[in-house]
């Protein structure tokens, strides 16, 4: 059901080995809107968001996602989730335009949607190059594309316009930015810029929730604490 | 799943062809191979069940560089999440990787059959290459499967280049026997004789069984 939320996890918990990274994270997310997660290197945010996009088992809690649950029901949610993590996931030794083919079949995509991505974000001229001659900020951009191929429902974001110049930046809004129309859960450093784009904030340290709260009543200060 | 087989071996030749770093090192270590033993056994030429153990040997072990570089793109470039964000059966990345390995190891023995008959073997290979490659077809069909298996799983760890040998190589001895016995009446001087059925079974066997574990388990090597 397109009223259901996004995303509601109860109590949900992750460790690595003896590491705990995650624990006891509980919000519901609800369809369109987005929650900005903010917390030092370590807080669990990378680990959130790959449980989210089903890449990671959540080892305690429920977590259901697009209306299906975790992981037990994971198929389902694959596709219909765009990942921009750390890394690019592109392949080097492929052109960013073979990197973007080699996806869209993977997910079913015509590959008419490959060119007016790589137009949209400014990669056209150098789509054909491998991705090892592009700079950190053309990959990411590359990336972008990879992440919102398939048209996704939810958006899983971490650090998105690092690397991005202004231009880039502007360049990338309309497909990662509210305006993509997607649910949203971004990972950001910046306050200023996170807070704008959040409607729901999510505060970590040491994978704890210590902060879920609605952007508008949300103090900067608290979520600068978090970095102390 | 053809949809998603057909885009990973596509993309696993493309780079190979670009890059070049697994079929050549292959082929490079079996023709090295047969020129040390050509001067290790200090005989022109080899026949029968020596010649049949000399090119196996030679090609497992090439079959084994093949595999530690199979799913090395996935680990390092983050290939195993663009593909587990896909909505596509898992199977299918193993089903892709043994197509692959298996169309790296006809492309090494293309090359490093005739090499072999050239440096090493007695008798000419030609008149029986039908039954040849059917040997070759079967088992090498067996080393992709064994060797996708064993690849996924050395990628998990730190020492890949240790785990993949180590597991491959006893997993792959009733190939090895079956292949060598298969092979050897192929190439004895006095003139080869009539392919051993019961060998070519037990590598149709072989390729069976370890398919079925593979299609069972490959899901979970996939896990994190």
């Amino acid at each position: 059901m397109a009223t259901e939320p996004a995303a509601v996890l109860r109590d949900v918990s992750r460790a690595y080995g003896e590491r705990v990274a995650l624990v006891g994270v509980s919000l519901t997310l609800p369809r369109g809107a987005t929650l900005a997660v903010f917390g030092a290197n370590g807080a669990g945010k990378t680990t959130l968001l790959r449980i989210l996009a089903t890449l990671l088992r959540p080892h305690a809690g429920s977590a259901v996602v697009l209306g299906r649950t975790l992981p037990r029901e994971g198929w389902a949610v694959r596709g219909r989730v765009g990942f921009l993590g750390h890394e690019p996931l592109l392949y080097r030794d492929l052109s960013a335009r073979e990197n973007l083919r080699f996806h869209a079949r993977l997910h079913g995509v015509a590959t008419a949607r490959i060119g007016e991505l790589l137009d949209a974000v400014g990669m056209a001229r150098r789509a054909d190059e491998p991705v090892r001659a592009l700079s950190r900020g053309m990959a990411q951009r590359v990336a972008i594309c990879r992440a919102v191929l398939h048209e996704p429902e939810l958006l899983l974001l971490d650090e998105p316009l690092a690397n991005l110049d202004p231009g880039a930046a502007s360049a990338v809004a309309p497909l990662i930015g509210r305006a993509s129309g997607a649910t949203r859960v971004l990972i950001s450093h910046d306050v200023e810029q996170g807070l704008a784009e959040a409607d729901l904030v999510l505060g970590l340290r040491a994978g704890r929730p210590e902060l879920v709260a609605p952007a508008g009543e949300v103090a900067r200060d608290d979520l600068r604490g978090l970095y102390a | 799943m053809r949809r998603a087989v057909a885009a990973v071996v596509r993309k696993d030749l493309r780079v190979e062809l670009r890059t070049g770093e697994a079929v050549p090192a292959m082929l490079l270590f079996s023709v090295s191979t047969f020129v040390l033993f050509h001067f290790a056994l200090d005989r022109a030429s080899v026949e029968g069940e020596l010649a049949a153990g000399v090119l196996w040997m030679t090609l497992l072990f090439a079959a084994v560089l093949g595999m530690s570089r199979l799913f090395v793109a996935e680990r390092e470039q983050g290939g195993f999440d663009g593909f587990l964000l896909a909505p596509v059966d898992r199977t299918s990345l193993f089903v892709a990787k043994a197509a692959v390995l298996f169309s790296f190891l006809v492309a090494v023995e293309l090359a490093a059959v005739p090499a072999f008959s050239i440096l090493l073997l007695g008798p000419s290979p030609w008149p029986v290459a039908p039954e040849l490659v059917l040997v070759l077809l079967l088992a090498d069909l067996g080393i992709a499967v064994v060797g996708t298996l064993v690849g996924a799983l050395g990628i998990q760890t730190r020492a890949r280049e240790l785990i993949v040998p180590i597991l491959a190589l006893p997993l792959m001895i009733p190939l090895t026997i079956a292949a060598a016995r298969a092979t050897s009446p192929l190439f004895l001087e006095a003139g080869a004789e009539a392919l051993a059925g019961r060998w070519l079974l037990v590598l149709g066997l072989y390729d069976l069984v370890f398919g079925l574990v593979a299609f069972a388990v490959f899901d979970f090597l996939l896990e994190e």
